[in-house]
């Protein structure tokens, strides 16, 4: 299965976009990236095409568009007027392809430091050319044009300019604000990231698909097997493979029980940012024992690469359902106990109700996904609009918060967990016995008693190491509901073992980019808060 | 009370050296600083929390100042955006300090050998210990304050160390 793509010309793409948004429904702008087609074996007309990626207002349908951009100098039209979500990615894709954005408001480098040179995912630029950075960046560039257009001066208005991060416990370790501040509230900010751009898609392209699988752990570190489902799914609709009914249901209960440890962080994080230790153990011990429970199974806590294309690498093993019944029991009474203790509590509520909402239409246009997205009273859940893995069978409820302030985007949290457990009830009770992965020598690696005991088995484990799983020529753009929102993958493939392009779709990168106008007119205390509701996990934003 | 009675201080009073009293005090006092970016910051978080419990080991002041700290705990990858401030961070804690890389990134890169990722961070900052794993389970955290604890007992004199430690950030 691959994306239907539509081409258009660069000079329709302003207009057509108006009309996909105003006329056709499409109001959802997931993504926007390009491809480099310097190394394809059968080259298009131009080097460079873009790529945006929307999804309707009924979530169901998404579409592809493709430009093809005849000067990357020159560059397209920006469509960030149309989409909020739209002024990020194309700095991403300015920064990381040097295709220019015509009226685009801030067009500069966004993961990438500020002294590099150069393109790095052009296909011309050598993986391991690395360049050093010597001197962070004042941020002013943007700060000031941000005061001009709110009518301020930092000296007649008596502005304090405060810099929070990137190294702060508060910033979650890599996420940079600069704050302008009228007493202790913020009246304009912006944000750096890429502080922990690691070169994920740059990688990928010089890995086998299998082999993506361990970097794919690495990008939401809080829910690793989710991105290795994400990722593997995506490629396993590539090659239109169905996973027996076993590999399914385990992947409903590892994926379900990662939500659950995402929350479980995300929450015990935020309430520690506002002082609340006690939450945080009561969070965080009955996550060590999720975590016993996933070394037990897949020989790691947090990274466990459990996932391969066309199915997982073992079995879940003897006695698991009582360990992990034992496990949802513990997390039911750390999330019980906590709730006791902020349920009624005047400083909880108090202290983030009504703290930066964001409203149903804005989230849309900003690109908000997953939790924060319900918490605006959004009914949007890929398991819902769109079921993969039969979760339409399953019996659990939407989480749909009301206003989207702080408030919202943890109780929406609090609850998805409990959502999230009764699914794995379910599971278990009802999983199947049978094989875990597709049967297909092309695909899956042969068992070691093959390997060892005959030339075919052996043959058969080279071919899939050396080579790796191929791929069928085109492109397509996959989506999985995620702790965070909607993680998408967008593969391009030349029929190889090895995809020729590889985007994530990363929810936390679009809920970032919204972060430094939804704390406008709000403290600093606040700010933090929110940030912590986001739940911005670095490693997924910066890649 | 008899001054008379010399034989009484042999019981009472231990003869040392200044160093070894120093030391003795710094073991179990150690301020770390945790410079955490990625994935082995969460478990570090395992660390400090109750199961594993770093303050079992005199280690639990965490200071998010780097001038309270005389520990730095470098967890997750540092990219070469983040290679300054990390430089600076260093630079602003007082001696004498320690430098723990966590993790195969905060070591070697780990498996980002490409251009963003800086090929361990030994490239800017001294290093004395390393931990391995991607990310090290808590108990291997545990095991490098053991470590540093066991190499600051042999620290000889009131000296600042590494001083001949050439990065690829001075004088630039």
């Amino acid at each position: 299965m691959m994306s239907e793509i539509t081409n258009i010309k660069a000079s329709q793409l302003l207009n057509y976009m108006i009309n996909l948004k105003e006329n056709l429904g499409f109001t959802l702008l997931l993504d926007i990236t390009a491809i480099d087609n310097l190394n394809k074996s059968h080259p298009s007309s131009t080097r460079f095409e873009l790529v945006y990626i929307l999804r309707h207002s009924a979530f169901e349908e998404t579409k592809v568009i493709k430009v093809a951009v005849e000067e990357p100098e020159e560059g397209v039209e920006s469509i960030s007027s149309l989409f909020s979500s739209a002024d990020w990615a194309e700095r991403e894709v300015y920064d990381q392809y040097g295709i220019h954005f015509k009226n685009h408001k801030m067009l500069k480098r966004l993961l990438n430091h500020n002294e590099f040179e150069g393109h790095p995912l052009r296909k011309d630029y050598e993986i391991t050319k690395g360049q050093y950075c010597t001197t962070s960046q004042s941020l002013m560039d943007e700060m000031h044009p941000l005061l001009k257009e709110r009518n301020l001066n930092l000296q007649e208005d008596n502005l304090m300019v405060v810099n929070l991060g990137p190294s702060h416990p508060a910033s979650h370790g890599t996420i940079r604000t600069l704050a302008a501040l009228d007493g202790e509230k913020i009246v304009a900010a912006s944000c750096e990231i890429g502080y922990l751009h690691r070169g994920f898609e740059k990688s990928c392209e010089n890995h086998n698909y299998n082999q993506i699988i361990p970097y794919t752990d690495r990008l939401n570190y809080c829910s690793a097997i989710m991105n290795n489902i994400a990722f593997a799914k995506t490629v396993e609709d590539m090659m239109g493979l169905t996973l027996p009914e076993r590999g399914i249901f385990i992947r409903i209960i590892v994926g379900e029980l990662s939500r659950v440890i995402d929350h479980l962080v995300c929450l015990a994080a935020g309430l520690l940012d506002m002082g609340g230790q006690t939450n945080y153990w009561y969070l965080f011990n009955p996550r060590n024992n999720a975590y016993d429970f996933l070394s037990k199974l897949t020989g790691a806590r947090l990274t466990n690469s459990y996932m391969r294309i066309g199915g997982m690498t073992h079995d879940l093993y003897e006695g698991w359902q009582s360990d992990l019944e034992d496990v949802l029991t513990k997390i039911d009474f750390g999330i019980t106990e906590s709730l006791k203790m902020i349920l009624h509590n005047r400083i909880y509520n108090e202290r983030i109700q009504d703290v930066s909402p964001v409203s149903a239409k804005e989230a849309i246009d900003y690109g908000f996904t997953g939790p924060n997205l319900r918490a605006s009273g959004v009914a949007y859940d890929l398991r819902f609009a769109k079921p993969y893995y039969h979760y339409e069978d399953f019996d659990f409820k939407m989480v749909v918060g009301s206003v989207g302030d702080t408030y919202d985007r943890m109780m929406v949290r609090f609850d998805e967990m409990h959502e999230s457990m009764k699914i794995i009830k379910q599971a278990i009770k009802n999983i199947p016995d049978g094989a875990i992965s597709v049967e297909d020598k092309r695909i899956t690696m042969p068992s070691k008693s093959c390997v060892y005991g005959g030339i075919e088995g052996m043959m058969n484990q080279f071919k899939l190491v050396i080579d790796g799983v191929k791929v069928p020529e085109g492109e397509y753009y996959g989506a999985y509901e995620a702790a965070n929102g909607e993680l998408g993958f967008y593969i391009v493939s030349d029929g190889s073992g090895t995809p020729y392009k590889v985007k994530v779709r990363p929810p936390s990168f679009y809920h970032m980019s919204a972060y430094p106008k939804i704390i406008e007119n709000y403290q600093v205390a606040d700010a933090i808060m929110t940030l912590g509701s986001l739940n911005i996990i670095a490693g997924e934003m910066d890649r | 009370m008899d001054v008379s009675n010399t034989h009484l201080l042999d019981e009472a009073v231990v003869t040392t050296t200044v160093d070894a009293v120093v030391n003795w005090g710094r073991e179990a006092s150690l301020w770390p600083f945790v410079f955490g970016t990625a994935c082995c910051a969460i478990e570090f978080m395992a660390t400090a929390a109750s199961r594993y419990d770093i303050s079992r080991f005199g280690a639990e002041v965490l200071r998010f100042s780097p001038r309270h700290a005389d520990l730095l705990i470098v967890a997750g990858t540092v990219s070469y955006k983040q290679a300054p401030i990390l430089k600076q961070i260093y630079d602003q804690m007082p001696e004498p300090k320690w430098v723990v890389a966590v993790g195969a990134c905060a070591s070697t890169g780990g498996f980002y050998d490409n251009y963003t990722t800086l090929q361990g961070i030994d490239e800017i900052i001294p290093v004395d210990v390393y931990v391995a794993g991607c990310p090290p389970r808590p108990e291997a955290m545990l095991d490098a304050v053991l470590d540093i604890q066991r190499q600051l007992k042999r620290e000889a004199k009131f000296e600042v160390r590494n001083k001949d430690f050439k990065g690829k950030l001075d004088d630039v």
